[in-house]
C-alpha cells in the first residue's frame, strides 16, 4: 500500500471540502471495497477523508411515504430496517444477496453505491485496462469476459458494475441526494448515478470530485406486494451475479400497471429495461407476457465472446423474476 | 480389546488451533527481523532486459533488494522426494528464483525488497520497475497437445492384450474427451518462511509437508552439510500437495538472510500463491470402451495429456489407476505431457487419481447408458477380483460391500433410469455414482519414544499434520502400545531433529508414521521385557518374544495371563532407570510384493438442478469407503467429508483462467477463484466399510484423506446427466454450461 495521508472528518461540509481540495483524495466509510483496491495498489489515493463518524447512518421516514436512508447506514442495518422490510422488501432481498454477513455489517449505502468493477483486468496492474490507467486499452474486450457486459459496453471498457442494491434502487425510482464543498446539495435520481463506460470508463458515477452522497430517498412505492429479486450465480453465496434481476410490478386483478425490470452483471451500470416495462404495462401477469418482455428486454443484447450465455440467461431470469414477483411462481 | 484404536476422540491439537498457540510458519517471533516482499514479473517467456530498483531503493525502511544481478547462485540440486503415488525419485530440477535474466512464466520473482517492516517492502515492491525482451510462448495446453510425449519419469504406458483390435470387434463402443482446467489447491494459511542464520547454521520455519526435503533443498543450496540445516513446521493451515515439494521461497528467504547476515520472512500473498506452489494440471482425456452386450469390457483406450513447464516433467499418472479398477483384458492407458510456458505442476489432493477417474467414471456411465444397464450394475459386471494390471490379489477389497451399502443408504434402487425422469417440484433430480480408488502406500519412517518412569511418554517423528489429525492419530496410536491415556503422551512432529519421516502426501502417514510409532512401542516393551527377565524370578519367563507381553496401566503382563506381570515403575527404579528411549524404523513389509495393496470407495450423489437458470446443487451425497482399519473415526470421517466438499469443487466451481494472449492467470485471488462455501454444502454422509487386512502394514490401515475425493465429480457430473440429459465433459458445470 502506498503511503497515504488519513483525516478524520467532523462534519459532512468538512468531509467534502476535504476531498474538493485535492485531486487524488478519496472519501472512506466501510472501506469494504477501496481499502482491498489500495492493497492491489489499484487504488492510490493519497489521502483518505474517513466518513464514519459523521451522523449520516439514519433510516427514516420521509415526506409523501417515502423512506430516507443515510448514506452511512450499514448495509445490514438497511436490510433489517423495519420501514424497509415492510415497504421495500425488493431492497431487502437484494442486499441481503450480496457479499457475506461480515461485508454487510462493515459496507455503507454510499459506498455499496460506489464499489468498482470486480473485473480481472481491473485488478491486476500488469493488465491494461483503461478504467484503472486510461490509454492502456481494454484488456477483457478480446480476452476473458465471461463475466463482462452484454450492453452498454463501448471499445474502451466492458466491465459491469458488481453490485446488488443499485439495481433494487433503480427499480424502487431511488434519488441520491448528494452534496458538495460548497455545501450545495443537489438530488440526482439514481439511474443518471453511473455512467456507462463511453470514452471515459475511468469515471464509474456522475458524482463530481468531493460531492458527497448524504442520503439514498426512496419514493413511497406500490411494489411492496409484488416484487423479486434473483440473483444468479457460479455459487450459492458470496459470488458476484452473473445475471440479476430486480423484478417489481404492480397487480390489479391479474392485469399489470406500472412495472421495473433492472438487470444487474449485465453492464456498466444497473440496465433497467424500458423495452421490457412497456411490454409488461397493461397485460395479464402470465408467463407468456413474461417471456414477451424478457425477449424485449434482451433484444439489444451484444455479447462477448465469453458471455453470449448471458443473453439466454438473463432472458430466463427476467421471466422467473416476474413469475416469482407476481406469486406464479 | 483397544482401548483407543478405532474409538472416537477428539483432536490433541484442537485447543491450541483455535486459542491462537499453535505457531504457523509465519508466527513465529525471531528478534531484529526483516521482511521481504516478492516482485512477480509480468510476462510469460524471455529475459530481463533492465531491473530499475533506484526509486524503491530510496523509499523508507528498505534493506535490500534482491534481483538476478546481485543475487548468490545457489548449488546443484540433489534429490528431494519420493513422488507419490507411485514412489519413484524424482530429480529436483524445480524452479529457483533470481538465479538468471530467464523468465519461465507469467508472474515468476524478478525481485526481493526485503524491508524494516512488511507494509515497507510492499510499497517499495511496487516501485520496482523490470523491462523484459518478450518471447513468443505458449501456455494453452489444448493449442499443444499434438505435442505430447511421454513423461521421463514414471513407468512407461505397457500395452495389455490388443486393446485396438478389441476395441474394433467390441459390439458397443463409447468414445468420449474430457477436460479439466488447472486449478490450485487454495488451503487458507499462505506460504511462509522464516530464515535465520547462526553463522553456517540455517533455521528455517516453513509451512510444508517433508521438513526433511526441505532440508536436503536448502543443505544443497547453500552447500551446506545436512545437519547444519534445522527446518521447522509444526502446524500447517492446509497444504492439499502445495508443500509437498520444496517451493522457490525457503531458499529465497535463506538467500536473503544470509547476505543481509539477519533473519528474513517471507509471506505469499494468495495472488503469488498461485505461481509459487504448482497446481492441478490441465488434462485433456480421450476414452474409449468397447463392451459386449452383457456390459464386460473388452478393450479401453484412455490417453491422457497434462500440461507441465518447460523447467521439468510433472507426471500426474492421471491413468494410473485406470489400469486396475475394472477387470478388462486389453488396455492401453498412457499419460503424456507437452511443456508449456507455466510453472510446474505439482500433486493436488487425490493427484491423478481424481482426474483419471473422472474421465474414466464418466465414460462408465455413458457405457451404462449405452448398453441400457444400471451403471452401478455395469460397475458390478466389471469388478476386479484380483489386480488386472499384475495378476495379483488384493491384501483386501471391500467395494463390493461399499457399493452395496452406499446404494442402500442412498436409496439407489428407486432411482429411474431414464434420464430428466426425477423431479422435485421445478427442480430436475439427478442420481449418479462412481467408484472412488487410491493405493495402500507405505514408506519407510521412524519414531521415536521415550518412555518415562512417571508413566508418561514423549513420542516424535519428522511427519507433519497437514490437517488429518496426525497429531491425534499418533497419540492414539502411541497409547494403545504402552498401555498409557493418551493424556500421558505428548506427540511432536515437523522438525528436522526427530526421526526421518516421508512427506505427509499420498495418503500415507498413518501406515507409514504409525507402523513406526507402533514398532517404537513394542520396542519399548521388548527392552523392558529384556529388563525384566533378567530377573532370575521374573513372573514373565514364559515370554518368548515381545508380542508375548503387552504394557497396560502401568503394568508389563503377559498376554496369555494377565496375573502374571510386573509394575512397570518398579522395574525402571531397579533398574536405575527413569526413562527408556527407543527409535524404530518401520519399513513394507515383503509380504506386500505379494498383493495388490489398494483402498476402493463409492460415492452416490444426488443433484437438483434449476432447468431454467442451471444451478447446480448438490442435495445429498453419500460416500463410502474401505480403506483398512479406522483409526480414529471421528478425524476419519472429517477427512472424508473435505473430500466430499473437494469434489463439489472441482465438479462445479474451480478453474484457474489464463489469458493465453499474457499467458498470465487472470484470478489468482479468492473473489474470482471459487471454492464451495457453506451454502454450497448440504447433506454428506460419510461411511466406512473395515477391512481387516494384515498384509498392508501392523495397523491394517490405508491412506483415506485423497480416496474420498476421487469419484466425486465423475459422480457429480453423472448426476447432472442424469437430471437433465446433458454430458458435460468439461469442468466446471458452471450455470452457463447447462442453459
Amino acid at each position: 500500500m502506498r503511503p497515504f495521508k488519513y483525516v478524520r472528518a467532523s462534519d459532512p461540509a468538512a468531509a467534502a471540502r476535504a476531498v474538493a481540495a485535492n485531486p487524488h483524495a478519496k472519501f472512506l466509510a466501510g472501506g469494504t471495497n477501496i481499502l482491498d483496491l489500495m492493497k492491489e495498489d489499484v487504488e492510490r489515493p493519497s489521502e483518505l477523508v474517513d466518513l464514519t463518524r459523521l451522523k449520516l447512518a439514519e433510516i427514516k421516514a420521509a415526506r409523501a411515504g417515502g423512506v430516507s436512508i443515510g448514506a452511512l447506514a450499514k448495509n445490514t442495518d438497511t436490510a433489517n430496517h423495519p420501514l424497509i422490510r415492510r415497504n421495500y422488501p425488493l431492497l431487502t432481498q437484494a442486499i441481503v444477496a450480496g457479499a457475506s454477513g461480515q461485508l454487510r455489517n462493515m459496507a455503507t449505502n454510499g459506498g455499496n453505491l460506489m464499489q468498482r468493477t470486480r473485473c480481472q483486468y481491473f485488478y491486476d496492474t500488469a493488465m491494461p485496462c483503461n478504467k484503472r490507467e486510461p490509454g492502456t486499452g481494454c484488456g477483457a474486450l478480446e480476452g476473458l469476459n465471461r463475466i463482462h457486459a452484454i450492453f452498454g459496453w463501448s471499445d474502451k471498457c466492458v466491465a459491469t458494475y458488481p453490485g446488488d442494491m443499485a439495481n433494487a434502487l433503480y427499480a424502487l425510482d431511488a434519488t441520491v441526494r448528494v452534496r458538495n464543498a460548497a455545501g450545495r446539495e443537489r438530488a440526482i435520481p439514481v439511474d443518471e448515478f453511473h455512467r456507462l463506460p463511453g470514452d471515459a470508463p475511468e469515471r464509474d458515477t456522475n458524482l463530481g470530485h468531493g460531492e458527497l452522497i448524504v442520503a439514498i430517498d426512496l419514493p413511497k412505492s406500490s411494489f411492496a406486494k409484488n416484487s423479486y429479486y434473483l440473483k444468479v450465480r457460479d455459487r450459492a453465496s458470496y459470488a458476484f451475479a452473473l445475471v440479476a434481476v430486480a423484478a417489481a410490478v404492480e397487480l390489479d386483478r391479474g392485469r399489470i400497471g406500472q412495472a421495473r425490470v433492472v438487470l444487474g452483471g449485465v453492464a456498466h451500470k444497473p440496465w433497467r429495461s424500458l423495452e421490457a416495462e412497456s411490454a409488461l404495462t397493461g397485460k395479464p401477469a402470465s408467463q407468456e407476457t413474461f417471456e414477451r418482455a424478457a425477449e424485449a428486454a434482451l433484444r439489444e443484447a451484444k455479447p462477448l465472446a465469453h458471455n453470449a450465455y448471458k443473453v439466454e440467461l438473463g432472458k430466463r431470469a427476467v421471466v422467473r423474476a416476474l413469475m416469482r414477483a407476481s406469486r406464479l411462481a | 480389546m483397544p482401548r483407543y484404536i478405532g474409538k472416537e476422540m477428539s483432536r490433541v491439537d484442537g485447543v491450541a488451533k483455535v486459542t491462537g498457540r499453535a505457531k504457523y510458519a509465519a508466527e513465529f517471533q525471531v528478534p531484529n527481523l526483516a521482511y521481504g516482499f516478492i516482485v512477480l514479473g509480468t510476462v510469460a517467456k524471455g529475459t530481463i532486459k533492465a531491473i530499475d530498483t533506484r526509486e524503491a531503493e530510496r523509499t523508507a525502511g528498505v534493506v535490500r533488494i534482491f534481483t538476478h544481478l546481485n543475487a548468490p547462485k545457489l548449488g546443484p540440486k540433489a534429490s528431494t522426494e519420493y513422488a507419490p503415488p507411485r514412489n519413484t525419485r524424482e530429480q529436483d530440477k524445480s524452479f529457483r528464483a533470481l538465479q538468471s535474466d530467464r523468465i519461465y512464466f507469467n508472474a515468476q520473482p524478478v525481485a526481493l525488497v526485503v524491508a524494516e517492516t512488511y507494509e515497507q517492502a510492499r510499497y517499495a515492491a511496487r516501485l520496482v520497475k523490470v523491462t523484459y525482451n518478450a518471447e513468443r510462448h505458449q501456455t494453452d495446453t489444448e493449442a499443444v497437445r499434438e505435442q505430447a510425449r511421454a513423461p521421463s519419469q514414471g513407468q512407461p504406458a505397457k500395452t495389455r492384450g490388443n486393446p485396438q483390435e478389441a476395441m474394433r470387434n467390441a459390439p458397443v463402443r463409447v468414445e468420449a474427451e474430457y477436460r479439466i482446467p488447472i486449478e490450485h489447491h487454495n488451503p487458507m494459511e499462505p506460504h511462509a518462511a522464516i530464515a535465520v542464520w547462526q553463522g553456517d547454521r540455517l533455521t528455517v520455519f516453513d509451512k510444508t509437508q517433508d521438513v526433511y526435503g526441505v532440508r536436503t533443498h536448502l543443505a544443497t543450496s547453500f552447500g551446506l552439510p545436512e545437519p547444519d540445516v534445522s527446518v521447522i513446521s509444526p502446524y500447517v493451515g492446509g497444504a492439499f500437495g502445495a508443500s509437498l515439494r520444496p517451493n522457490y521461497y525457503p531458499a529465497l528467504t535463506a538467500m536473503a538472510a544470509r547476505e543481509l547476515k539477519r533473519p528474513v520472512k517471507v509471506v505469499y500473498t494468495r495472488t503469488q500463491m498461485f505461481t509459487g506452489h504448482g497446481y492441478r494440471p490441465h488434462t485433456i482425456q480421450k476414452i474409449a470402451l468397447g463392451a459386449d452386450r452383457s456390459g464386460k469390457l473388452a478393450a479401453m483406450i484412455h490417453t491422457a495429456v497434462h500440461n507441465s513447464s518447460t523447467i521439468e516433467d510433472f507426471n500426474d499418472n492421471t491413468t494410473g489407476f485406470t489400469r486396475q479398477v475394472y477387470a478388462c483384458p486389453n488396455l492401453y492407458a498412457p499419460t503424456l505431457i507437452v511443456p508449456t510456458d507455466l510453472p510446474t505442476p505439482t500433486w493436488m489432493r487425490a493427484p491423478g487419481a481424481v482426474s483419471g477417474m473422472f474421465a474414466l467414471e464418466c465414460a462408465m456411465d455413458e457405457l451404462a447408458y449405452a448398453l441400457k444397464i444400471d451403471p452401478l450394475e455395469l460397475r458390478l459386471i466389471n469388478y476386479a477380483e484380483v489386480d488386472p494390471e499384475s495378476g495379483r490379489p488384493f491384501s483386501s477389497k471391500a467395494l463390493r460391500e461399499c457399493y452395496r451399502l452406499g446404494a442402500e443408504k442412498f436409496g439407489w434402487k428407486d432411482r429411474k433410469f431414464e434420464p430428466r425422469s426425477m423431479r422435485d417440484g421445478r427442480l430436475l433430480v439427478g442420481w449418479g455414482t462412481a467408484t472412488g480408488v487410491w493405493g495402500a502406500f507405505q514408506r519407510p519412517a521412524s519414531a521415536r519414544i521415550t518412555f518415562r518412569i512417571d508413566g508418561t511418554a514423549h513420542v516424535t517423528s519428522a511427519t507433519s499434520d497437514i490437517g488429518p489429525g496426525t497429531y491425534t492419530v499418533m497419540t492414539m496410536i502411541a497409547a494403545e502400545y504402552l498401555g498409557n491415556r493418551p493424556e500421558q503422551v505428548k506427540f511432536e512432529l515437523g522438525d528436522t531433529k526427530f526421526p526421518r519421516a516421508p512427506s505427509q502426501g499420498g495418503s500415507q502417514t498413518t501406515s507409514s508414521v504409525g507402523s513406526a510409532v507402533h514398532g517404537a512401542a513394542l520396542a519399548v516393551t521388548a527392552k523392558l521385557l529384556a529388563l525384566a527377565n533378567l530377573q532370575a524370578d521374573s513372573p514373565l519367563k514364559a515370554a518368548a518374544a515381545a508380542t508375548d507381553v503387552e504394557m497396560l496401566d502401568g503394568r508389563l503382563r503377559l498376554k496369555s495371563d494377565p496375573t502374571r506381570f510386573v509394575v512397570i515403575s518398579e522395574l525402571m527404579r531397579r533398574n536405575n532407570l527413569t526413562e527408556v528411549t527407543e527409535t524404530f524404523e518401520s519399513r513394507p513389509s515383503p509380504e506386500r510384493q505379494k498383493y495388490a495393496t489398494m483402498a476402493h470407495g463409492a460415492q452416490f450423489v444426488e443433484v437438483k438442478i434449476d432447468p431454467d437458470l442451471g444451478q447446480v446443487r448438490v442435495t445429498r451425497a453419500i460416500e463410502v469407503s474401505a480403506c483398512g482399519k479406522i483409526i480414529n473415526p471421528k478425524a476419519s470421517h472429517s477427512q472424508e467429508i473435505g473430500g466430499v466438499v473437494w469434489g463439489i469443487g472441482m465438479a462445479l466451481q474451480e478453474a484457474t483462467e489464463i489469458d493465453h494472449r499474457y499467458g498470465r492467470i487472470m484470478n489468482p485471488n479468492l473473489q474470482h477463484y471459487h471454492v464451495p462455501v457453506n451454502a454450497d454444502v448440504h447433506e454428506i454422509e460419510t461411511m466406512f466399510v473395515e477391512e481387516d487386512d494384515t498384509v498392508v502394514n501392523p495397523l491394517g490401515v490405508k491412506g483415506m484423506g485423497e480416496l474420498g475425493m476421487v469419484g466425486v465429480p465423475a459422480a457429480i457430473a453423472n448426476a447432472v446427466f442424469h437430471a437433465t440429459g446433458r454430458r458435460i465433459r468439461e469442468l466446471p458445470i458452471t450455470p452457463d454450461k447447462l442453459l
